[in-house]
């Protein structure tokens, strides 16, 4: 938890936050919960840890929100604290709840508003904070700087171009089709996520950019509770992609960040209708059309034979829409696919998300534990590998490998399309003399 | 009524998510698949439950609607009256509702996360959901005294029917908006299911 632990709590201000999220909608959700119970066995929290009735989603939003309405605001740290517990270290905030619930209430959203009513008191897990922090100075969660990022695609250009001829990472390039936007740690740690990326859109031959300033899609700050950061950070991008004049904005294979710019963010933004200025297009959208036109094209010799399954990301699938997708490119890549169950949108989430993973040490070993459900869906299908278009399911799961001996490898859409994909002719690196011929 | 143009108002005001993304073809899907016996996901999970809870809700509404003491009283006041249950099968229904609310009952007491949500309201609404059924199905055989049981099975259908908008019974009318609005908010806006 961070600082300004033993400041007097501000029931005014909770009393007017309370009273902007006082719609219909949350007074009838509050008002209707007969208590049925159906929501808690949809929950992996619950699931994991023996059926502990107090981690039934129904349980978690009555002692949160439901609990500051019947006060009337009227609470102190000790009970934020209590909230705090549960609101970040009992949810992932996956909605797999709603749809269990006959009522259809969004617990997902009973539980982001008492975020921000916890936010607004200072009370936020350490990890989000140090990114709320990032975000505020440089507009991207790890806080590195446009001069760093740019030298990152510049340098990964140059190294991939030797594998792919005429490869370029175009930056800031006005009216492109799509405008590609990274999740932050990609610069970071794993530069050759970016130049996987540009592999693939060369040999797709793609009208592509990446933007110098907004290039971020994720957003913390969402899930910190602070809506305000939020609307700034997915601002930043929404502005740049008119300044651009670009097409479409395409977000990498990351959950949270379609979550952000495609469905909550137009809300942090203030954006009329509650529609992006800018279509959002997921990675796992554009490499199905990729595939299924035949503008990737597979080399059948390299087809992977080991067992796959597939983690649903729940940003990319129950809340994206997109299940279908992920399996159909996993028809182009594998043979023997096995899928989890339950799957689609009904999967569990993989116990990282809502901010989990960058909420760090301090809520590791809850982390394990509740991702119990999901390490045991990935052992029953048997699968050697587990594919997942998320940084944060790719996190969670690398880790639940170790945690519970899975033996499975984790890898992302690009990594493999990447691997097994015909380079065309003329895409192919040329030797030294039939350079020469070139020329 | 009155809390439903309440809630209207207020939605106008404060819920737009509400009405950026109407669409009423997910909202009757979603009202669809969960009107339906097992149409949902969650209900197939929970198979005997989901039994027990729509022939509760059925008696609910059929005993009272159709039955036939009622429609006379109809007849005589409006002059015209509903289709009728023969009163053998509106009694079968009447004990089957009884065994309903004691299953329901015992649920809450059974199970642990059930239980643990449960207040004593839920107890009080759920025997007051009871009682109308009880009393009528008392006077009607005229086992105990006919008269005062008659009194009693107006005054507890009477109080149950004020109760609802002041309670988690307002779902009766409010099921349908929450049920839409988690249709489109999941369908329109997110393209993904709701049930």
């Amino acid at each position: 938890m961070s600082e300004s632990i033993d400041k007097p709590v501000d029931v005014q201000q909770i009393k007017t936050l309370l009273e902007a999220n006082n719609g219909a909608r949350i007074k009838t959700w509050l008002s209707i919960c007969s208590r049925c119970g159906l929501c808690a066995e949809s929950c992996f929290f619950y699931l994991a840890n023996d059926r502990d009735p107090r981690l039934s989603p129904a349980y978690k939003f009555k002692n949160t929100l439901g609990l500051m309405y019947r006060k009337k605001g009227n609470v102190d740290r000790e009970f934020l604290k209590k909230c705090y517990d549960i609101i970040w270290g009992e949810c992932t905030t996956c909605k797999r709840c709603s749809m269990y619930c006959p009522f259809g209430i969004d617990i997902a959203t009973l539980i982001a508003t008492a975020r921000s009513i916890c936010f607004s008191q200072g009370i936020v897990p350490e990890g989000l904070a140090r990114t709320s922090a990032n975000y505020r100075e440089t507009g991207n969660q790890m806080g590195m700087s446009t001069e760093d990022f740019l030298e990152t695609c510049q340098w990964m250009a140059e190294e991939t171009a030797e594998e792919i001829r005429g490869l370029t990472i175009p930056i800031d390039k006005p009216g492109a089709k799509y405008m590609y936007t990274v999740n932050a740690r990609e610069p970071m740690f794993y530069p050759q996520d970016l130049a996987m990326a540009a592999q693939i859109f060369t040999v797709a031959e793609e009208d592509w950019t990446i933007p110098s300033s907004g290039w971020d899609c994720t957003n913390l700050a969402m899930f910190a509770g602070d809506k305000a950061l939020a609307g700034h950070v997915v601002k930043l991008m929404y502005d740049k992609a008119l300044q651009l004049g670009v097409e479409k904005i395409l977000i990498t294979e990351c959950g949270h960040a379609y979550r952000s710019a495609a469905f909550e963010g137009p809300y942090f933004a203030g954006c009329t209708g509650g529609k992006p200025p800018v279509e959002i297009v997921h990675s796992v959208r554009l490499f199905y059309e990729y595939l299924r036109d035949g503008r990737i094209k597979i080399d059948p010799d390299k087809i992977l034979t080991e067992p796959v399954t597939y983690q649903d990301p729940c940003n990319v699938s129950r809340n994206g829409g997109l299940w279908e997708e992920g399996r159909k490119i996993i028809q182009f890549l594998a043979e023997d696919f096995r899928d989890m169950s339950p799957n689609r949108e009904h999967n569990h989430c993989c116990g990282g998300g809502g901010g989990y993973i960058p909420m760090g040490p301090e809520f590791k070993k809850r982390r394990m534990l509740s991702g119990r459900v999901k390490a045991e869906q990935i052992r029953n299908t048997g699968a050697k590998i587990v594919i997942t278009p998320c940084h944060n399911c790719f996190d969670q799961v690398n880790d639940l490998n170790k945690e519970y001996d899975l033996n499975v490898r984790v890898l992302s859409f690009k990594e493999i399309i990447t691997e097994i994909m015909i380079v065309p002719e003329k895409f192919q690196p040329v030797d030294e003399e039939e350079a020469g011929d070139d020329e | 009524m009155c809390r439903i143009f309440y809630l209207y108002g207020l939605s106008r005001e404060r819920d737009k998510v509400f009405y950026n993304h109407m669409n009423w073809s997910w909202a009757w899907r979603s009202i669809g698949h969960w009107i339906i016996p097992w149409g949902s996901v969650s209900m197939r999970k929970q198979p005997i439950f989901t039994f027990a809870f729509f022939l509760f809700h059925v008696c609910l509404f059929a005993v009272p609607i159709f039955l036939s003491a009622h429609n006379l009283l109809l007849e005589e006041w409006v002059g015209w009256s509903l289709w009728t249950l023969p009163d053998r099968v509106a009694d079968a229904l009447t004990i089957a509702l009884m065994v309903t609310v004691l299953f329901l009952f015992l649920r809450r007491l059974v199970r642990p996360e059930v239980r643990i949500l449960t207040t004593a309201w839920d107890y009080v609404l759920l025997t007051m959901t009871l009682l109308p059924f009880l009393t009528g199905f008392l006077a009607y055989h005229q086992w105990g005294p006919y008269r005062l049981m008659l009194v009693l099975h107006i005054l507890c259908g009477e109080i149950l029917l004020w109760v609802i908008p002041f309670s988690k019974l307002s779902h009766v009318l409010l099921w349908f908006f929450s049920r839409s609005f988690i249709g489109f908010e999941m369908g329109e806006r997110r393209g993904a299911r709701s049930w």
